[in-house]
């Protein structure tokens, strides 16, 4: 009955023994990838960026970045504050045109039109590359103004119930109708914090652009707000391409399918939301979405 | 990824439950590894009182499936784990019903042990159980230390063994069949035995099992249901021998 013995003798059954065994390796600075992992580009985009460089004054904010944009994809834009992210949503319809000090090089084209190009018409851009920012912003107008102002500025409805039926489709699209059809002529200012950003998601559909940008369009909104934003994002990805900028990393798993990881001005990975939140390719990507800095 | 990898985290806490998860993880490996060496070792030398404290043990196994799944479960409600911590918190909650089964199986070989010892030893079939046991018990040591250590080469090892211990299974059940005819007298002991090694071999699976798990918690590939050599691949290690 020796081999009995010698099982014993042999076993490590003892836990701690078993975890000490473990070699410990250094916590080292993980390096940028050279390029991209993953696929920042694909085949039917509906705006192509190259090369982008992005400074404020004499400090570089963005460096290098390719990135491609489906057609009516969602794709979402995470990273650590500072890294970049809100800078390059910014870039696609000029807003940083705003700040003196900001430099943009690189191509930005929407489709076969140049975003940067002089004689191009900053608001015919952002008429087909919308924007909702952080937090909502109403204008000081009835609920009614509110959707109709853009419209009427582009011209696209000549008649009155051309205008009604823009405004009531748009509010309808950004799921507040019903909440609101009673009182369009009270202030947009009065409704709620996520009522007013619906309002501002009605104002930005009710031109028909082809893209929505959105700077973290949930932050200051409560849980059930923030799910029904969500849900309308999920709704409008069938008919606009959406770029989503978010620090909640379980909002961009929910609504996009890409992901891009942006840090320190570097974007380090793009690939579908799944590869990202399950298996992400680069260590820096991982470290990021599995909370170990940022 | 390696497994200073989960001291990280920017919330400390957080640290603090995935330690405590494998920590509990590996006290449970090194409870239901030494149920097998008893179970196995009760049966070799017909030893009842270490079979009955194998029967009495398998609470604490049961227990610490619980306490485990629990603090899984409070990560994936507190911490929406993702990537590398979602994998380990699934493939901790598989690992952890493996483990649980190998201790039910350890208790049957027990059981198939107090039998034999009230009908009395059966003619046949302990080489072959010595041969098994202890090929099954190296896997499942392996496959423990492979988890704690994140070894990946080790864990490919590891499944690929279960395909040897097929073959030997197969191989002492058609000797046992072959005796078995010859002495029908001899079935209903033979029989205790041909259970206990189809325990044994059930232990092999579940300990491949692991180490799957633990190739998909490193590397973030599903290698199960695959051949060996695609194992090896989608792991970037070498094929075993």
């Amino acid at each position: 009955m020796e081999t009995a013995q010698k099982l014993n003798d042999t076993a490590q059954t003892n836990p701690a023994a078993r975890m000490a065994q473990e070699p410990e390796t250094m916590n080292q600075r993980i390096p940028y990838p050279e390029r991209t992992i993953g696929k920042p580009l694909c085949d039917d985009p509906k705006m192509s960026m190259r090369n982008v460089d992005v400074f404020y004054g004499d400090s570089q904010a963005i460096y290098g970045v390719d990135l491609d944009i489906g057609k009516n994809e969602v794709i979402a834009l995470i990273g650590p504050s500072g890294c970049g992210k809100s800078t390059f949503l910014r870039c696609l319809n000029r807003m940083n045109d705003t700040i003196d000090i900001c430099k943009v090089k690189g191509s930005f084209m929407l489709e076969q039109d140049n975003i940067y190009d002089p004689k191009l018409d900053v608001v015919e851009l952002r008429a087909r590359v919308g924007m909702v920012f952080q937090k909502p912003n109403p204008f000081p107008k009835s609920i009614y103004e509110n959707v109709a102002y853009g419209p009427r500025l582009h011209g696209l409805a000549n008649k009155k119930f051309e205008l009604d039926e823009i405004v009531e489709n748009s509010l309808r699209k950004a799921g507040l109708w019903d909440e609101v059809k009673d009182r369009l002529d009270q202030p947009g200012t009065g409704l709620s914090g996520g009522q007013q950003q619906r309002l501002c998601i009605a104002r930005s559909i009710a031109v028909s652009p082809e893209v929505v940008l959105m700077d973290e369009p949930c932050s200051a909104l409560d849980p059930i707000a923030t799910a029904k934003i969500e849900e309308l994002i999920d709704e409008l990805s069938g008919q606009y391409t959406i770029a989503i900028v978010t620090h909640s990393m379980q909002q961009a798993a929910r609504v996009s399918q890409r992901t891009a990881y942006f840090h320190l001005g570097r974007l380090i990975e793009v690939n579908d939301t799944n590869t990202v939140f399950t298996a992400p390719e680069h260590a820096l990507t991982e470290a990021y979405i599995t909370g170990r800095f940022g | 990824m390696d497994r200073s990898h989960f001291g990280q985290h920017s919330s400390s806490q957080f640290n603090d439950e995935m330690e405590s998860i494998r920590s509990h993880l590996m006290e449970m490996g090194g409870l239901v590894e030494k149920q097998v060496i008893d179970a196995l070792q009760s049966l070799l030398q017909a030893d009842s009182e270490l079979a009955e404290r194998v029967l009495e043990n398998e609470d604490k196994v049961d227990s610490l499936e619980k306490l485990i799944d629990g603090e899984c479960a409070r990560v994936l409600a507190l911490r929406q784990p993702a990537a590398s911590d979602l994998r380990m918190i699934i493939s901790v909650t598989k690992c952890v019903s493996d483990l649980e089964r190998i201790g039910d199986e350890a208790a049957k070989v027990a059981k198939m042990s107090l039998e034999l010892a009230e009908q009395g030893e059966s003619p046949r079939g302990y080489v072959e159980v010595r041969h098994i046991g202890n090929h099954v018990r190296t896997m499942l040591g392996d496959a423990l230390d492979a988890f704690a250590r994140f070894d990946v080469q080790k864990a490919v090892d590891v499944a690929a063994e279960d395909n040897e211990v097929d073959l030997e299974y197969r191989s002492a059940m058609r000797a046992l069949v072959t005796f078995m005819m010859e002495d029908p007298r001899s079935i209903s002991s033979v029989l205790n035995i041909i259970w206990s090694l189809r325990a044994l071999e059930r232990i092999g699976d579940h300990a491949k099992n692991i180490a799957e798990q633990l190739i998909y918690m490193v590397k973030g590939k599903d290698v199960r249901h695959i051949s060996v050599d695609e194992v090896a691949r989608h792991a970037d290690v070498s094929r075993p021998k």
